[in-house]
């Protein structure tokens, strides 16, 4: 019994929020942030702005992630909140347009007004059950406000979408939206102060609940908690974040347009979130900041971008459902024994035969996507400095070679890693 | 009056026996297996790029039994070789597989056949008028796909109901061990049901490819509908799946049909309403333009109200 009580007390010892090494991870991705927009390379328009999209896309992953990693939801709706906070923000930026007296830096709160006044809504009635049906509810109401977002043209704009200018104030509150690096430092403000609140949350007793209610409802009724009273104010968080990030978006880039609610969006920040981690509060900032420079880097390239970003997720669900922070999160007991160079080692070599792999698959994605959605650009692809001709047998079979040799290949060696694997985990144990 | 009903009778008839056809498929493995399976639609897409492919090499009736066969391997597969794998991680997990299946699908076929839509046209073959309804006529391949669709009815009736392996069946979903005690391969019957159930979307596909747009977002458009159909008739419930889709196919036909709104209502009963007045503009919209909601509307209000569908015996 003392026992028990004891190790309980340690416990939340261990548990305890360690303010001071949180308070030195913020200073440090202040001052990342701060230097970052004139770093050589992202200190352009185009480089400012993908930033921006970045921030944007983290405020929104976490909020997805709300829901799904840490009360358990899985919704495929979740841009409806992003949309309607977006709607909301703009028309509040039309009006200041207009003569409405408010500093264009404060329109994301419109947006976060909206989006929990929506979640509000459709929480009531989506959360008093989990699971499929929640699922389902949230496809079905997405599906909903996307039909009725054309039905509605004064409010959603219809085809064109709403425009607003962030630049044109007639009331001037003295903080200036006209270049890029303005809007990045305004987007940047919202974002650490979304992630800080998001990461507070889950630190209340509210944010542990959604946990238990996530891990065992049935217990969590037991103790005394309303399960849909939490998954309630869940939601309606999570959708006020996610408002705030279409705010944010409408800032960025001053239209609002039916497809921000839509499914893909839903989709898009589903991935962010589960291909980053959804079980680590950092998860969806990882997934979030690859997955957008993925987007707008590979799509620069390829035109089957979207095709790589699916077999990626699809390959996260079945070998690493812990997503890239618990690939990371992984290694951190060898690190601390100093078992790093041994692994490292094993996957350089297991890396070589993926590469040969991954070469085989892209070179025969490309050249059929070539052949069958850009035949007027001819049958020579331009692949990796070289250019083959995806009319001619010879590079088909090239890539078939390979593909199934490398991946041969990559089985063999895979036992070497999962050795220096367990060799490192059994010394870190030690 | 009576030729606007009777015309919208028979094409809201002939919408909900393609629904089901979609539908029948997904009833089948989300009620059996229970994985709300979203690359559903995308093998119902693959199916009718098949049948367009092989109506090309080898004709339209050849196709017909080639493409649903090609499409029940392809399912096969997934469950082998996917889904199996997450089964034991929980429905979630099933359902997050399949999303993403759906999105690599949607490439893997505009890589095959192009992002444009192709000519897959109605077949010579079954491509005349079968008898006349004032004026218009109505077409044998939209007869041949009522017949086929009442005949997936009776065969997976028959099958669940009657026959041993559909017993075996039902019992492996709430009781796999206990089934797999009894010698009863539980794996197999899995990928056995999937199987099905693809197959089925495959031959729907090969049907409906005509009557819809061949093209990579066809999976998208159609996919929630589905989901609509099989949660508003019931789970498990084959002829609730059934009656859902009638009833969306005749409400969807008719409401677009209609092409009055609120305000022409207020107007003859006597009421003036100003464009000033609130929700002027939601009151102004026509009955017509209100159909693609309608879908939804029934699913979350049914989701909401009566979570276990029209004919369903237990809870989604």
């Amino acid at each position: 019994m003392t026992n028990g009580v004891a190790a309980a007390a340690k416990l939340t010892a261990s548990e305890a929020p360690n303010w001071r090494r949180e308070r030195r991870l913020l200073a440090i991705a202040v001052a990342v942030l701060v230097v970052l927009p004139h770093v050589p390379g992202l200190n352009t328009d185009f480089g400012r702005s993908l930033l921006t999209q970045m921030g944007i896309a983290v405020v929104f992953a976490l909020s997805f992630n709300q829901l799904y990693g840490q009360t358990g939801l899985l919704s495929f709706g979740h841009a409806v909140y992003f949309g309607l906070g977006g709607y909301a923000a703009i028309h509040v930026m039309r009006a200041i347009n207009h003569g409405f007296p408010m500093p264009v830096f404060l329109v994301p709160l419109a947006g976060a007004a909206g989006g929990l006044l929506a979640g509000l809504l459709f929480g009531a009635l989506t959360t008093r059950r989990a699971g499929t049906v929640f699922a389902l509810i949230s496809l079905g109401v997405g599906e909903l406000v996307y039909a009725a977002a054309f039905m509605l043209p004064s409010v959603f704009g219809g085809e064109e979408g709403i425009t607003a200018s962030r630049t044109r104030a007639p009331v001037d509150f003295g903080v200036n939206m006209g270049s890029q690096l303005d809007v990045y430092y305004a987007v940047m403000a919202w974002v650490v102060v979304a992630v800080l609140a998001m990461y507070a949350f889950t630190r209340t007793p509210v944010g542990r609940m959604c946990n238990a209610v996530r891990d065992n409802p049935e217990r969590a009724e037991f103790v005394g908690y309303s399960t849909p009273r939490v998954r309630f104010v869940a939601f309606a968080v999570a959708a006020l974040f996610a408002g705030l990030a279409g705010g944010l978006h409408a800032i960025n880039y001053e239209i609002v347009g039916a497809e921000a609610v839509g499914a893909p969006r839903s989709g898009t920040v589903l991935i962010m979130a589960y291909i980053g981690g959804a079980s680590y509060f950092s998860g969806p900032i990882l997934g979030a900041v690859a997955i957008t420079w993925l987007s707008s880097s590979l799509s620069e390239y390829t035109s089957a971008w979207l095709l790589y970003l699916g077999i990626f997720f699809i390959g996260m669900i079945l070998f690493a459902p812990s997503g890239l922070a618990g690939l990371l999160l992984m290694h951190r007991p060898i690190v601390r024994t100093r078992g790093m160079r041994c692994v490292l080692a094993a996957y350089a070599v297991a890396l070589i035969p993926l590469v040969v792999t991954a070469t085989g698959a892209v070179l025969a994605i490309e050249m059929a996507y070539r052949l069958a959605t850009q035949p007027e650009l001819g049958t020579r692809v331009r692949f990796v400095g070289t250019t083959v001709d995806a009319a001619s047998p010879a590079p088909w079979i090239a890539a078939a070679v390979a593909l199934l040799g490398g991946f041969a290949l990559f089985r063999a060696t895979w036992r070497v890693v999962a050795s220096a694997w367990d060799r490192a985990l059994a010394q870190a144990k030690a | 009056m009576l030729e606007l009903v009777t015309v919208s009778l028979l094409n809201g008839i002939v919408y909900g026996l393609l629904l089901f056809m979609l539908s029948s498929g997904l009833t089948l493995i989300f009620s059996m297996m229970g994985v709300l399976n979203f690359a559903h639609a995308s093998v119902f897409m693959v199916g009718a790029y098949f049948s367009y492919q092989l109506g090309r090499w080898v004709g339209f009736w050849p196709a017909l039994v080639i493409a649903p066969l090609l499409c029940g391997l392809i399912g096969m597969a997934i469950e082998r070789y996917g889904l199996s794998r997450v089964h034991s991680r929980g429905h979630v997990a099933e359902i997050l597989f399949t999303f993403g299946l759906a999105y690599v699908i949607e490439e893997l076929v505009t890589m095959g056949w192009g992002r444009n839509a192709v000519a897959n046209n109605v077949p010579a073959a079954i491509d005349f008028p079968l008898f006349h309804v004032f004026g218009s006529t109505f077409p044998a391949y939209k007869g041949l796909m009522m017949a086929i669709s009442v005949a997936i009815f009776a065969f997976l009736y028959i099958a669940l109901k009657k026959t041993r392996i559909g017993l075996v069946i039902q019992a492996a979903l709430t009781h796999p061990k206990m089934v797999s005690a009894l010698g009863h391969d539980v794996p197999g019957v899995f990928v056995l049901v999937f199987a099905v159930g693809s197959g089925l979307a495959g031959l729907a596909g090969v049907i409906g490819g005509f009557m819809l747009l061949t093209q990579p977002t066809l999976a998208h458009a159609i996919g929630p509908i589905v989901f609509v159909v099989v949660v508003v008739g019931g789970l498990g419930s084959l002829a609730g799946a059934l009656i859902a889709s009638m009833l969306i196919g005749i409400v969807q036909t008719f409401a677009v049909a209609i092409d009055y709104s609120l305000l022409d209502l207020f107007r003859a009963a006597g009421i003036a309403v100003s464009r000033a007045s609130p929700f002027y503009e939601v009151m102004a919209i026509k009955v017509a333009t209100a159909a693609p909601i309608v879908p939804y509307l029934l699913l979350v209000l049914m989701l909401i109200l009566r979570p276990r569908g029209l004919l369903g015996r237990r809870e989604v």
